[in-house]
């Protein structure tokens, strides 16, 4: 378990576009926060400072004891793993087994714990069968899928989800939704990238609110939420039920359960 | 303007059909979203409709498929692309990444077709201008978000003036006010006279902006009708396809007695707010 931290963060892409703007962030070992805000807004660009992938232009960056800019890319891959927003991105081996083998055969695991990872891996995912699938002979919401596995099999402390509800129906939802809880259970740091604010209301309990490369808002989703005005200025729409009963002038909630009880207690 | 009939399709590689037997009648100006799970064929639909199968992907195809007035086996696909476009979800799919600015690169299409120099930049503005991009055309196609992307390859393919407009989840990694720009869009255009095939997950935004919704189910129409009716029906949860939530909390309420059963289930937030207004000032 190791927590993350964010310290006057700036980045300018090359060609002068300024994606960070002294972004400070801590997150506890163990906890899970949600990264919103609209496109653009420099979601990706903060969340590719955690595996090197880009290196802060003044500010530092720390997983765990590592400020990544003493890393590099190969030692940060054993302790934050990202399932980009495109699966195809991140796929580049023949066979779904092999691609979920990949990272930790390249960590260093014995081939016996590698087999054992792809395995479990595959199983969480409700991949198994595919496990001799080309990559690309499946459906891009199972790839998805696959890249997840990928990274799953890494046993990162520290994982990066970019959109993993995009492109998802109902059923692949509800398995997002289980890997997770498990993902928690067991400890790991999470950072959720997602526009799917019911999704992300239902599994977080901090949420980060990103505009124009600086936090606007930072805090439980009962705040943050509760916060319109500026939600607008960064083009978040707060999860359904709660634009639902703030125009009823119910106390926010996300969930129909919680709804219909507060409609009841209300009678 | 599209006309499917028995259409069957299996893959190559496949053997179980990806389309199992589809009639569709699809009216000019129509607004058209297709939902249905994962795997069900809402993509090999639109790709069946472009003439993308056969004529990309080989494969079995029974039954007779006409768009814009020409049958689409018969005829190439080069001809058919002209009437009808297709945009994917990942718009680095679409973007040629032969030109430097995004104005070139929506012009790109028009350039191969020898369009003149004055007619190709006033459509290139006009759709600059529809997709709210006017701002982002000296920039590099590779420099925008993922939501600016998707704007520039759907401006690309608009500038072309096709008859049919194919969506493949167009909005799913737009942020919410992305995506609802690029469904109002459409729906502009759809009020224009183009016919619109969308396949989308997004309940809310089919229900503010689609008039109509078809649900595929393994390779075949199960539910086909009107917004309204279609994103209320109770079949969409057993099918694995998601609702809005407030349909969900308005079925709930339903269940306890706490929703005015003449009212159909809301499928848009302001459908619900009434609904529930109302509920909420009727004594039990």
């Amino acid at each position: 378990m190791i927590p993350i931290a964010f310290r006057n963060v700036s980045y300018s892409y090359p060609g002068g576009v300024v994606a960070l703007r002294d972004v400070s962030l801590a997150i506890a070992a163990g906890e899970t926060v949600a990264l919103i805000g609209q496109n653009g807004a420099g979601k990706t660009t903060l969340a590719r400072h955690l595996n090197g992938l880009l290196q802060p232009a003044s500010g530092t960056v720390t997983v765990g004891d590592w400020n990544t800019n003493s890393r590099t890319v190969a030692q940060l891959a054993g302790r934050v793993g990202y399932v980009f927003q495109h699966p195809d991105q991140q796929i580049f081996k023949r066979k779904v087994r092999d691609e979920v083998a990949f990272g930790p055969r390249n960590l260093g695991f014995s081939p016996a714990r590698v087999a054992e990872l792809v395995e479990s891996s595959l199983s969480a995912t409700e991949l198994t069968a595919y496990a001799d699938h080309h990559p690309h002979d499946l459906l891009p919401s199972q790839r998805k899928y696959v890249a997840l596995a990928s990274v799953l099999a890494m046993q990162t402390p520290v994982l990066v989800l970019d959109e993993p509800t995009a492109g998802q129906d109902a059923r692949g939802v509800r398995l997002m939704e289980r890997i997770l809880g498990r993902l928690q259970a067991e400890g790991r740091t999470l950072v959720i990238i997602s526009h799917d604010m019911d999704f992300s209301v239902d599994h977080c309990r901090r949420f980060v609110v990103l505009d124009e490369g600086h936090i606007l808002l930072d805090g439980p989703p009962e705040q943050v939420f509760a916060r319109p005005e500026l939600l607008t200025k960064a083009a978040v729409e707060p999860p359904q039920l709660a634009r639902l009963a703030s125009r009823l002038d119910l106390p926010l909630v996300w969930d129909a359960q919680t709804f219909v009880e507060q409609l009841k207690a209300q009678r | 303007m599209i006309r499917l009939q028995g259409v069957r399709y299996t893959y190559p590689v496949s053997s179980a059909p990806a389309l199992a037997g589809i009639d569709l009648d699809i009216a000019e100006g129509s607004f058209c979203a297709v939902i249905g799970p994962n795997g069900a064929g809402k993509s090999t639909l639109c790709y069946t409709i472009g003439g993308f199968v056969p004529h990309y992907f080989r494969g079995d195809l029974e039954g007779e498929i006409v768009v814009a007035g020409r049958n689409t086996i018969e005829h190439p696909l080069g001809e058919l692309v002209k009437h009808c476009g297709l945009l994917f979800s990942n718009p680095l799919n679409q973007i040629s990444g032969a030109r430097f600015t995004v104005r070139e690169e929506i012009g790109f299409g028009l350039e191969n077709l020898g369009v003149p120099r004055v007619e190709m930049h006033a459509r290139i503005e006009r759709v600059l201008d529809l997709l709210g991009i006017d701002d982002l055309a000296e920039r590099s196609p590779f420099g925008l978000s993922g939501g600016q992307q998707q704007r520039v390859a759907l401006a690309s393919i608009l500038v072309m003036g096709p008859q049919v407009l194919l969506l493949d989840e167009p909005t799913a990694q737009l942020d919410p006010l992305g995506s609802r720009e690029v469904f109002a869009a459409i729906r502009a255009l759809s009020q224009t006279g183009m016919t619109v095939v969308l396949v989308e997950h997004k309940p809310e935004l089919i229900a503010a902006f689609a008039d109509r919704v078809i649900v595929i189910d393994a390779g075949r129409v199960v539910l086909d009708g009107v917004p309204q009716t279609i994103l209320a029906s109770s079949e969409l949860q057993r099918i694995g396809v998601a609702t809005a939530r407030w349909t969900e909390a308005a079925r709930l309420a339903d269940a306890h007695g706490l929703w005015s059963r003449r009212d159909p289930l809301p499928v848009t937030l302001d459908q619900a707010a009434e609904g529930f207004r109302v509920a909420q000032n009727t004594p039990s």
